[in-house]
């Protein structure tokens, strides 16, 4: 079905074609995008909204997950 | 094996690594980002952020824009909504890579190439980023510059994260040649001299003033821990649910080889 096995001789690898993949990873990676925006970066050099809600919210996250705050 | 068994398992693994990312955030984070809002609050460093008034934090982190969250929600909700989220994302971005990476790296079995792919996303996304650009506590930093830092630092991440597909596409070339030992060899030595190029040219940022250097150890350190127990578990749990999940299928399918085979 959804596995394509490579050739090799005694253990079988699946792996998962890419036609399968594609709308996943782009459509996870830019929900993963938007997220990661909004804890790491959003209300410091960018806001969207503007104010400072969001920042204040995730602020020691920021610091501690290493991203610049302010 | 299919792209949602890998999102899935990912996002409970992002899951269960932001809670622990949280609790050792907690414990070895927050004294000293409390203890460099007080030397901020003090007005001891050169760069006090903002343009708010001194000394009337009075314990609360800036607020001069009139939105006001206490310390008390920052250090305990905030920080845990930031974890989490941060967690359930690159949770589920590890897990399509590791589902790209199924069967496309050498020989390894699905546990093996899903734990290859946490160790190398841990190096390119925070390790290399943390060694050029390290986080810096609450009273470190202009406020100006925050612009030009955020890109920089942002810059610096893609650069690695290029770099490092960039090396296992070279792994990839190389290994049926010239086998594992070259192969790795070449693509890590490739990645290294990448980002040390990358770091080397990139514009240094040194605004830490006289704030106390025990102070700032013990802030990076409680941050590097931070990021290695997010990566570390993501890894760990992510590589022992596909395996798991790998051997379920693979003793469906041969249960089916053997049925078919009556």
């Amino acid at each position: 079905m959804s596995q394509v096995t490579t050739a090799t001789p005694e253990i079988e690898i699946p792996s998962i074609p890419l036609r399968e993949l594609a709308p996943w990873a782009l459509f996870f990676g830019l929900i993963g995008a938007f997220i990661l925006f909004f804890i790491s970066a959003d209300q410091g050099a960018v806001s969207i909204p503007a104010g400072t809600a969001i920042h204040e919210w995730v602020h020691d996250g920021r610091h501690l997950l290493g991203f610049p705050c302010h | 094996m299919t792209p949602r068994n890998f999102l899935v398992r990912g996002l409970l693994a992002g899951l269960i690594a932001g809670i622990l990312t949280f609790a050792v955030a907690y414990i070895a984070g927050e004294p000293s980002v409390d203890a460099a809002i007080k030397v901020e609050s003090a007005g001891e460093a050169p760069h006090a952020h903002g343009q708010s008034a001194p000394a009337t934090h009075d314990g609360d982190h800036h607020e001069e824009n009139g939105t006001e969250v206490s310390r008390q929600n920052q250090s305990t909700w905030g920080l845990a909504t930031a974890t989490i989220s941060t967690g359930i994302a690159f949770g589920g971005i590890v897990a399509l890579a590791a589902a790209f990476a199924l069967g496309r790296i050498g020989r390894l079995r699905p546990s093996q190439s899903t734990a290859l792919v946490a160790a190398l996303g841990f190096v390119s996304v925070a390790l290399v980023p943390f060694i050029k650009y390290p986080a810096t506590p609450p009273a470190v930093g202009n406020a100006d510059t925050i612009g030009s830092r955020t890109t920089q630092y942002f810059v610096m991440l893609a650069i690695s994260v290029l770099a490092m597909v960039a090396a296992v596409m070279l792994f990839r070339k190389l290994v049926d040649r010239f086998g594992t030992y070259t192969a790795v060899l070449t693509s890590a030595g490739a990645y290294l001299a990448a980002v040390i190029l990358a770091g080397a040219l990139m514009p240094t940022v040194n605004e830490i003033g006289d704030f106390p250097g025990d102070t700032l150890w013990y802030f990076r350190r409680g941050s590097l821990l931070t990021l290695a127990t997010l990566w570390g578990v993501i890894g760990i749990a992510l590589t022992g649910l596909i395996g798991k999940l790998y051997a379920q299928e693979s003793a469906t399918q041969a249960r089916r080889d053997l049925a078919a085979s009556l």
